[in-house]
C-alpha cells in the first residue's frame, strides 16, 4: 500500500517537474522554451470554413491558414494591398457591352475583368485528402464505413500528401460560396457583381439539395461560372458587372481563399462528419500555419506549415517607415524568412480574472485590458495621456494602442414622425440632441478614455477622414484656438427652441418632449450608463424613456423601423470610405430591405445618395475626396446619427513577444511575430517561485493536532460511559 | 425488482415527452427560427434568402406542433416537435446549429466534468460524513458549537468567492498550482487539485450540518445504547452502527446526485477553464442553438430519472425490509 502511494506521489512530482522550475505553469518546460505563442479563446469557434467565417476571432485563426490572392502589407499605413499568392497585383481591364476593351474612365464600361497570375511555388499543407496510392488513386476519398469508425482525428490517417496550388482552387472556392447550403454571408453582395454568379447559385443550390437527399457527394469541379474562368493552372480571370474597385478588398478576405476539391470531397464522408472532422473544423490551406489540433472545448493548436512557400518580413524605406510611424525595432527582421513562431496554442479561458492573472504570471504572451484590470495596467495623467502603470513597467510589459476602424453611434430613426424627417425643425431637434450628448464625457466615464469622439462616419486612417478644422463637425462643435470644442448647452437649447420645443416643451401640445431609447443594455450593470443617457436628454428638458429589450426583439424593432433612438455600431470590412458611407445610403435602409440593409437609421437624402453612387466606384483621388467632403457635410447637417465614437483598442504584451503591430484589416499577422522562449522561461521562474512556508505549516497542522484530539477522544469516551451509567 | 425498474422506465417516457414539450414551447416563445438564423449567420449583411436557406437546411422551416399543409397523420408527424423528439428517444442528438455532432461533444466534455465532479463528490462525502461524526462524538461541546458556527459561515459565502480567493491565494500568491487549464491523464492532476479542494471546502458547511442532524437522530436510539453496553468504543459505535443506520436518508440525497455529476458545474468549469459540460447549455442558450439546448435538457431529465431509480434500488441494498415492486 505504502509502495503504491509512493509511486503515485512520484508520478505527481514528475509531472510537476516537467513543467519548469515552477509549480503553477500550465505548460511543459519544453513548450515554454520554444518559439511557441500562448494565447486564449473564451468561446468555442463556430466556423473555420472560410466561405462562412466572418467574425474577427475566427478570422484570427483561419487567416493564418488560408491564403487569398492578395493581403495587406503588415507595416505600411494607410493599409495597402499586395500580392500573397500572385506574382504581381491583378491586371484589370474594362470592357463594353460588346466585350471590347475600353478606357477605365469611359462611360461605356459594362464589365471589369481581373486577371490573376499565381506563383508556381505554393503547396498545400500535408493532409490525408491529398494522399495517393501507388496507382495514383486518392487513398481516403471514399473510405469504408468500418475503417472510418477507427478514425478519431486526422492524425489517424497513416498517409498524408500535398499538391501545388492551382487557379481552379480559387474558382472552386467561389463555387462553394454559391451553394446556399454553405451559408456564405457575402454571397448576396458578390453575386450582384460577378457575372453569372446569381444564376449559377440558383442552379448549384438545387443540385446540392438533390445530391444531399440522395446521399451523394457533390464535386463542384465540373461546374462553371460564366464570370470565373480558369485559363491555365496559374491563371484565372473574374469578370464583374460594371466597375467595383472594392472587389480587390473582398478578394483579400478568406471567402475567396483557395479550396482544393480533394478536401471538399474528403470531408463529405458521413463517417467523418459524425466525428466532427469537417472542413469547418479542420481547414486545408497554403498559409504559414496549419491547424494541428482543434478541440473547440479546450485547445486549438497552430503549427508552422512545413510546405510554406518563401515569404519574407516586409522591408520599408526610411520614408515609408516614417510615413507609417514604424519604429526601427519593427524593422529589425526586414527581409528575413517567415514565419518566426513555430507553434501557437490557444487555450479555453472563459473568465477575464484568470486570464489576466495568467498574463501577469507570464503564461500568456499578450492580453487585452478588461475594465476591471484597467486601473492596475494603465495610468492616466492629469492631462488625459495614458501610459503603463509602474507595475507593468517593472515587468517589462509593453502597451499597443490604436484607433479601430469602427464607429459606435446613437441613431435617430429617420422614418419616425418625431425625431426623423428632413424639415428644418427636425434637423434642429437632432442637432440640439447631438450637442447635448457629451461623447467626450461618455468616453471618459464608460470606456476609460478608450475612444475618440467621431465627427463623421469615417474613422481615422481611412481615406476621407479629415483632421483639424476641416474634420470638425461644426454643427456640434466650435473651432476655438485650434481645437474642436463642443457647443454650449445654450446653443443646443436655442436650436431646440427653434425646432419647436423650448425648454423641451412642445409648442404644439404643451407637454414635455418624451423620446424612447431602445436598448439591450437593461441589466443592473447597465444602470449607470442608462442614468447617464437620461441625464444627457434631461439637460435639454427632454424625457428619455429607456425601453429595455432582448437582442432578438431589439433587432426586430430596428428592422421594422419601430424605434426612435438606439445605439448601433459598425466595423470596417475593408479600408475604403465606401464601407462607412454606405451606412447612410438610402437604398441600404433597414426598413426597405427587411433588415438586410446596413442603414439602420433609414437615412435617405437624394443628394447624399447621388454622391454615394458616384464615389463608390471611384478610386481614391482628390476628386473623390471632394465628393466625400460634400457627403459628410450633408450628413452632418441632417444629423441622422449622434456621431458617437471611434473605439481605441489597447493591448499589452510581454517583453519576449516582439514585432507586434496592431493591424485592424489583416489577421494573417502571426507569421511576422517573434517569441524569445528563453527570456520567457527566465521571467516565469522569477515571477512564480512557490512559497513553501504555508505548505509546511499545512503538513504540520494535523501532526500537531493529533495528540490533543486523541486526548479529547479519550475523555469523551469516558464521559459517554458515565452518561450511560 | 426488474419489473419495478421496467415500470419506472415506462413511467419516464411521458415525463420526458412533457419535458421536451415544455422545452420546445419555452425556447420558441423567446426565439423564432428567424432569430436563430440571424444568430448563426452573424450580425452583418443577413438577407431574407440567407435566412430561408438556413431554416430549410436545419429543418426549422417546418411548423412547430401542427402542420396545416399536411394531410392525415402527417399533420402531427411532419412537424419540428415530432421529428426532433423521436430522435432524442434513440439518443441521437443530431448536429448543433453550428454543425457539430452533439453526441460526440457530450462524450468529449463529460470526461473533464467528471474529472472535477467525481473526486469532489467522493472527497466531500467522506470528509463531510467524517466531520459530522466527529461533531456528533463531541456533541454539545465547545468544539461542536464553534464548528457549527464555522459551518454556517462557510455556507453564507458565495461559491464564487471561494473560487476567486482560491485562485488568488494558491496560484497567484503562493504559486502552488496553475490558475486554470486542463490536461488529461497524470498531467491533469495539477489542474484538478484546486477546483476539487474548493468544491469540497465550499460544500463542507451545508454537508456537515445535514449529516450531523441525521446522525444526531440516531445517537440516542436503543441500538446505540446496546452497542455501547457491549463495550464498543465510540468510534466503532459511530462508524459501525450510527453510520449504517443513517445511510437511508443519506442515500436519498446522495445517489440521486450521482448521474448529475456528468453535467458538470458551470461556474467552476468557467473559472478553471475546464472543457466540461457545465457551460455547454448556457453557451447554447446564448447562441440560440436549440439543437444543443433540447439535447441537454433531455439528457438532464434522463439522468435525473436514472438517479431516482438508483436511489430506490440502493434502499434495498442498505435496508432488507425494503422490497421494490412488492
Amino acid at each position: 500500500m505504502n509502495q503504491y502511494l509512493f509511486n503515485i506521489l512520484l508520478l505527481v512530482f514528475m509531472s510537476l517537474n516537467s513543467y519548469a522550475d515552477v509549480w503553477n505553469s500550465p505548460y511543459t518546460l519544453d513548450k515554454s522554451k520554444k518559439e511557441t505563442l500562448f494565447s486564449s479563446f473564451s468561446l468555442p469557434y463556430k466556423h473555420l470554413d472560410p466561405v462562412v467565417s466572418y467574425s474577427k476571432r475566427e478570422l484570427m485563426i483561419i487567416s493564418n491558414i488560408y491564403e487569398p490572392v492578395v493581403g495587406y502589407n503588415y507595416l505600411k499605413r494607410p493599409y495597402i494591398l499586395e500580392p500573397l499568392t500572385l506574382t504581381s497585383m491583378p491586371e484589370i481591364i474594362y470592357l463594353n457591352k460588346q466585350q471590347e476593351q475600353v478606357y477605365e474612365e469611359s462611360s461605356e464600361v459594362a464589365f471589369s475583368q481581373y486577371t490573376f497570375h499565381l506563383r508556381g511555388d505554393i503547396f498545400y499543407q500535408n493532409h490525408p485528402a491529398f494522399a495517393l496510392s501507388k496507382k495514383g488513386d486518392y487513398l481516403y476519398h471514399h473510405v469504408r464505413q468500418e475503417a472510418l469508425e477507427k478514425i478519431k482525428s486526422l492524425d489517424d490517417f497513416q498517409k498524408q500528401g500535398s499538391r501545388k496550388l492551382v487557379a481552379s482552387d480559387y474558382a472552386y472556392a467561389i463555387k462553394r460560396m454559391a451553394v446556399r447550403q454553405n451559408h456564405s454571408p457575402i454571397l448576396d453582395i458578390i453575386q450582384e457583381y460577378v457575372v453569372g454568379l446569381e444564376s449559377f447559385s440558383k442552379k448549384i443550390t438545387k443540385i446540392a439539395k438533390e445530391q444531399k437527399s440522395k446521399g451523394e457527394e457533390l464535386n463542384l469541379s465540373s461546374y462553371k461560372i460564366e464570370g470565373v474562368k480558369v485559363i491555365d493552372d496559374r491563371t484565372f480571370t473574374i469578370t464583374l458587372k460594371g466597375k467595383y474597385p472594392q472587389f480587390l478588398y473582398w478578394m483579400s478576405m478568406n471567402f475567396f481563399a483557395p479550396i482544393p476539391w480533394e478536401a471538399d470531397i474528403f470531408y463529405q464522408q458521413k463517417g467523418l462528419i459524425a466525428k466532427n472532422i469537417t472542413l469547418n473544423e479542420f481547414p486545408v490551406g497554403t498559409g504559414a500555419y496549419y491547424l494541428a489540433e482543434n478541440n473547440p472545448n479546450k485547445e486549438l493548436r497552430l503549427v508552422a506549415n512545413p510546405n510554406y512557400h518563401d515569404a519574407f518580413y516586409p522591408t520599408l524605406t526610411q520614408k515609408e517607415a516614417e510615413a507609417s510611424h514604424i519604429s526601427a525595432e519593427l524593422l529589425k527582421d526586414a527581409g528575413r524568412k517567415l514565419p518566426f513562431i513555430k507553434e501557437i496554442i490557444y487555450s479555453l479561458e472563459k473568465e477575464s480574472i484568470p486570464l489576466w492573472n495568467k498574463f501577469l504570471q507570464g503564461y500568456y504572451d499578450a492580453s487585452g485590458i478588461s475594465s476591471s484590470a484597467f486601473d492596475q495596467a494603465i495610468q492616466v495623467s492629469s492631462v488625459g495621456d495614458m501610459g503603463l502603470s509602474e507595475e507593468m513597467k517593472e515587468r517589462g510589459i509593453q502597451l499597443k494602442a490604436f484607433i479601430e476602424p469602427s464607429i459606435f453611434y446613437l441613431a435617430f430613426n429617420m422614418v419616425d414622425p418625431i425625431v426623423g424627417g428632413y424639415s428644418s425643425s427636425a434637423k434642429k431637434l437632432r442637432q440640439a440632441i447631438s450637442i447635448a450628448q457629451n461623447e467626450e464625457e461618455y468616453i471618459s466615464i464608460f470606456t476609460n478614455e478608450r475612444g475618440v469622439a467621431a465627427q463623421s462616419p469615417i474613422p481615422p486612417q481611412i481615406f476621407g477622414h479629415l483632421e483639424g478644422k476641416e474634420g470638425c463637425n461644426l454643427y456640434v462643435y466650435n473651432w476655438i484656438n485650434g481645437k474642436c470644442v463642443r457647443k454650449s448647452l445654450d446653443e443646443a437649447k436655442q436650436l431646440l427652441s427653434e425646432a419647436g420645443y423650448p425648454n423641451g416643451i412642445s409648442k404644439e401640445t404643451g407637454k414635455a418632449l418624451t423620446l424612447n431609447y431602445d436598448t439591450t443594455a437593461s441589466g443592473p450593470d447597465d444602470k449607470a450608463l442608462m442614468d447617464w443617457r437620461r441625464k444627457q436628454f434631461a439637460k435639454l428638458g427632454i424625457q428619455l424613456v429607456i425601453r429595455g429589450t432582448d437582442y432578438n426583439r431589439f433587432q426586430d424593432k430596428v428592422r421594422k423601423g419601430k424605434t426612435q433612438l438606439f445605439s448601433w455600431g459598425w466595423s470596417a470590412d475593408y479600408p475604403d470610405p465606401e464601407n462607412f458611407l454606405f451606412l447612410l445610403y438610402g437604398a441600404n435602409s433597414a426598413v426597405t430591405t427587411n433588415g438586410a440593409g446596413v442603414n439602420s437609421a433609414n437615412y435617405n437624402n437624394p443628394k447624399y445618395n447621388k454622391l454615394f453612387e458616384e464615389i463608390k466606384s471611384m478610386k481614391n483621388s482628390p476628386k473623390r475626396l471632394e465628393k466625400i467632403k460634400e457627403m459628410i457635410a450633408i450628413a452632418q447637417a441632417d444629423a441622422p446619427w449622434v456621431w458617437g465614437m471611434h473605439p481605441k483598442s489597447m493591448a499589452l504584451h510581454h517583453a519576449w513577444f516582439s514585432n507586434v503591430l496592431p493591424n485592424a484589416m489583416s489577421d494573417d499577422t502571426l507569421k511576422y511575430k517573434r517569441i524569445d522562449g528563453e527570456l520567457r522561461v527566465k521571467k516565469q521562474e522569477e515571477w512564480n517561485q512557490p512559497v513553501l512556508l504555508p505548505l509546511i505549516l499545512l503538513f504540520l497542522f494535523p501532526i500537531l493536532m493529533a495528540y490533543p484530539l486523541y486526548r479529547a477522544y479519550q475523555s469523551r469516551q469516558k464521559a459517554v460511559i458515565k452518561e450511560e451509567k | 425488482m426488474l419489473s419495478y425498474v421496467i415500470k419506472r422506465i415506462l413511467y419516464a417516457i411521458p415525463i420526458l415527452i412533457g419535458v421536451n414539450l415544455i422545452t420546445f414551447m419555452l425556447f420558441f416563445t423567446i426565439n423564432t427560427p428567424d432569430d436563430m438564423a440571424r444568430s448563426q449567420l452573424g450580425a452583418k449583411r443577413v438577407t431574407a434568402e440567407m435566412i430561408e436557406a438556413w431554416k430549410v437546411d436545419k429543418g426549422y422551416d417546418k411548423p412547430l406542433f401542427i402542420n396545416e399543409k399536411a394531410e392525415g397523420l402527417a399533420v402531427v408527424t411532419d412537424t419540428l416537435f415530432v421529428k426532433e423528439s423521436l430522435k432524442l428517444f434513440t439518443f441521437d442528438f443530431g448536429f448543433s446549429d453550428a454543425n457539430r455532432n452533439i453526441g460526440e461533444d457530450i462524450k468529449e466534455r463529460m470526461v473533464p466534468s467528471l474529472a472535477i465532479a467525481l473526486p469532489t463528490f467522493m472527497i466531500a462525502l467522506v470528509t463531510n460524513i467524517s466531520l459530522a461524526l466527529l461533531l456528533v462524538l463531541f456533541r454539545g461541546s465547545a468544539l461542536d458549537t464553534s464548528m457549527m458556527v464555522v459551518a454556517v459561515m462557510i455556507m453564507s459565502v458565495s461559491g464564487l468567492f471561494y473560487i476567486i480567493a482560491g485562485q488568488v491565494i494558491f496560484s497567484k500568491m503562493w504559486h502552488w498550482v496553475p490558475i486554470s487549464g486542463y490536461a488529461s491523464g497524470w498531467e491533469g492532476v495539477k489542474f484538478v487539485i484546486l477546483p476539487v479542494l474548493i468544491g469540497v471546502f465550499s460544500g463542507i458547511g451545508a454537508g456537515v450540518r445535514w449529516y450531523r442532524s441525521i446522525f444526531l437522530e440516531q445517537i440516542n436510539q436503543d441500538y446505540v445504547r446496546t452497542a455501547r453496553a457491549k463495550g464498543l468504543s465510540e468510534l466503532k459505535v459511530l462508524f459501525g452502527h450510527v453510520l449504517g443506520n443513517g445511510m437511508l436518508p443519506i442515500l436519498t440525497g446522495v445517489v440521486v446526485v450521482i448521474p448529475q455529476l456528468f453535467m458538470g458545474s458551470l461556474i467552476m468549469e468557467s473559472f478553471f477553464g475546464i472543457p466540461g459540460l457545465g457551460s455547454y447549455t448556457i453557451d447554447a442558450i446564448n447562441a440560440q442553438d436549440f439543437a444543443i439546448v433540447k439535447a441537454m435538457v433531455f439528457l438532464g431529465s434522463v439522468l435525473y430519472i436514472v438517479g431516482l431509480i438508483l436511489t430506490d434500488i440502493s434502499y434495498t441494498l442498505f435496508d432488507p425490509r425494503v422490497k421494490l415492486g412488492a
